[in-house]
């Protein structure tokens, strides 16, 4: 399978440290893969939309406000509601480690917190996902 | 999920996967198409392009939003170039359209250029062919205007807008060859900055030597970003439809769009069916003998056309291969 897998890089809520996650991105891209930026400020219903309509393999969310714990498990369950199962979601950010096994619990494959290797992420993404 | 029938019955999952099908060459998207094929010509097919960051994709998320007021369904295929050294892409343009994600009414899909030889112009083709069937009333395709594989995709609009912002002056001049030609109207964006008229002006100057069809693009000024006078630009769009309208007008591009894609599926075909027989050995061998001089570089691609069986000796016109 030689096709670019596809990640949409969204950054949920009023946060607006944008810093991390475009290094993600760029990183992602340069690993081959395609990469939909959405920008700052997404509601959970247009980052459901995008990976949807973007038929993404995967969806990487970075947050550094402090909402995780809400937004991360509610984009989550949306994306369920919507039927849509083959994708994996990943997170990253300012995120405590006491945060990180409820996060896990709730559907997030995987996070990813300040210091860690981007080739981390990178082959986290490749063995990893769902199509 | 059964792909057609979801497509069919206007499921956004179902139209979603079936062009990262197409995207891939993946046969059963082809298969689709083809059984649907019949179902296409509704939608108004709205090309936009210009220079990066003119623009491009606040000009379309205005125009989109517009139709939307109108109850029009639009689809939206926002293209950018993928890095020719890594095969990956960020693909930024629905930062510009983040409040049409959620609309009910709208698809957007960001493609990647992948650097295939014609295959992002299939693609492309494939995508807007897709969003057709889906149910589209107008569908954009958004790609930078440098490029002649950009060129191709853009000519399979029905209406090509070419976004221009003030003081590209010698950007114009650059743009001109062979891309200014396809503007069917002409924007000039950003016009809140210094220049617009000027930029405008020499627009208009440039289509006053361009006399080679007897339709005159027109020229607007807006403010996309502001929202300002992307209406008129709308209104310039809905009359170069009036005028394709008239007489053969629209017939015409059609055909000539239509013998376009054909040709270059067929450049498509040869290449694919050359690339996943994988004679890379027959094509090395070539190289040798080219290199030491043995065989000249036309008379090596002929033969290796011959060995697929694409062209016959007799079939086979030499001057025009050269
Ligand atoms: C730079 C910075 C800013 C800049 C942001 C500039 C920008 N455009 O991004 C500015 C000055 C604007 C700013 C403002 C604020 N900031 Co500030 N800011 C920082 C700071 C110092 C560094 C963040 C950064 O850019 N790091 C560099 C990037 C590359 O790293 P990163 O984002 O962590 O990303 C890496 C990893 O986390 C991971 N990653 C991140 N996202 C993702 C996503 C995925 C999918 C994956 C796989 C990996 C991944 O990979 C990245 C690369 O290794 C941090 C402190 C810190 N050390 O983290 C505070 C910090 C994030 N800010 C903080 C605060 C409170 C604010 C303000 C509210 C301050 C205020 N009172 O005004 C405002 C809010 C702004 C807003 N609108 O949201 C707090 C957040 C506290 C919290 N979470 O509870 C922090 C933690 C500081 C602190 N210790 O208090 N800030
Ligand atoms: N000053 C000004 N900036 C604009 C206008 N329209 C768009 N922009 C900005 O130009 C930048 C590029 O816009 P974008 O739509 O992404 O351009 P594209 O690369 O051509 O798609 C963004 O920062 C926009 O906010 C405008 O009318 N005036
Ligand atoms: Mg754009």
């Amino acid at each position: 399978m030689d096709r670019p897998i596809r990640v949409v890089v969204a950054k949920p809520g009023l946060d607006g440290h944008d810093r991390g996650a475009k290094v993600v991105a760029r990183a992602l891209r340069d690993a081959g893969m395609e990469v939909i930026y959405t920008g700052l400020r997404q509601t959970p219903e247009q980052i459901v939309e995008a990976v949807i309509q973007e038929d993404a393999d995967c969806l990487a969310m970075s947050i550094l406000s402090g909402a995780h714990n809400h937004l991360f498990p509610k984009v989550v369950n949306m994306l369920k509601e919507r039927g849509v199962e083959d994708v994996l979601v990943v997170g990253g950010g300012v995120i405590p480690e006491d945060d990180i096994p409820g996060l896990l619990e709730a559907g997030i494959a995987a996070i990813f917190t300040p210091g860690t290797p981007t080739t981390l992420t990178i082959d986290f993404i490749k063995q990893n996902i769902k199509k | 999920m059964d792909i057609k029938a979801g497509l069919l019955k206007g499921d956004k999952r179902a139209a979603a996967r079936l062009i990262t099908w197409a995207e891939n060459g993946d046969e059963e998207a082809a298969n689709i198409i083809r059984e649907c094929y019949h179902l296409t010509g509704k939608a108004r097919i709205i090309g936009i392009t210009g220079p990066p960051g003119a623009g491009k994709s606040t000009v379309t998320d205005k125009l989109a939003k517009l139709l939307r007021m109108q109850d029009k369904k639009v689809g939206i295929i926002a293209v950018d170039p993928t890095s020719p050294f890594t095969g990956g892409a960020i693909l930024g343009d629905r930062v510009r359209m983040n409040d049409l994600s959620t609309d009910p009414g709208v698809f957007i899909r960001s493609m990647g250029t992948r650097g295939a030889l014609g295959g992002l112009s299939k693609a492309a083709h494939d995508a807007v062919r897709i969003l057709d069937i889906y149910g589209s009333d107008y569908i954009f395709i958004e790609t930078v205007g440098v490029g002649q594989s950009e060129v191709d995709i853009v000519k399979l609009a029905d209406t090509v807008v070419m976004v221009m912002v003030p003081g590209l002056g010698d950007d114009i001049q650059a743009i001109k060859a062979g891309i200014m030609e396809i503007g069917d109207v002409f924007s000039v964006n950003k016009s809140d900055r210094e220049g617009a008229e000027r930029t405008a002006t020499e627009i208009e100057m440039m289509l006053d030597y361009n006399k080679s069809s007897d339709f005159r693009p027109e020229v607007v000024n807006i403010v996309a970003r502001d929202n300002q006078k992307v209406d008129k630009l709308l209104e310039a769009i809905e009359r170069h439809w009036e005028y394709l309208c008239k007489d053969n007008n629209y017939q015409d591009r059609k055909k000539n769009n239509i013998r376009t894609e054909i040709i270059s599926l067929i450049n498509q075909y040869i290449i694919t069916s050359i690339q996943r027989n994988n004679h890379s050995n027959l094509i090395q061998s070539m190289v040798e003998k080219v290199l030491c001089k043995e065989l000249d570089p036309y008379s090596a691609a002929i033969e290796i056309l011959q060995s697929f069986n694409i062209v016959t000796e007799q079939q086979l016109d030499r001057q025009i291969l050269k």
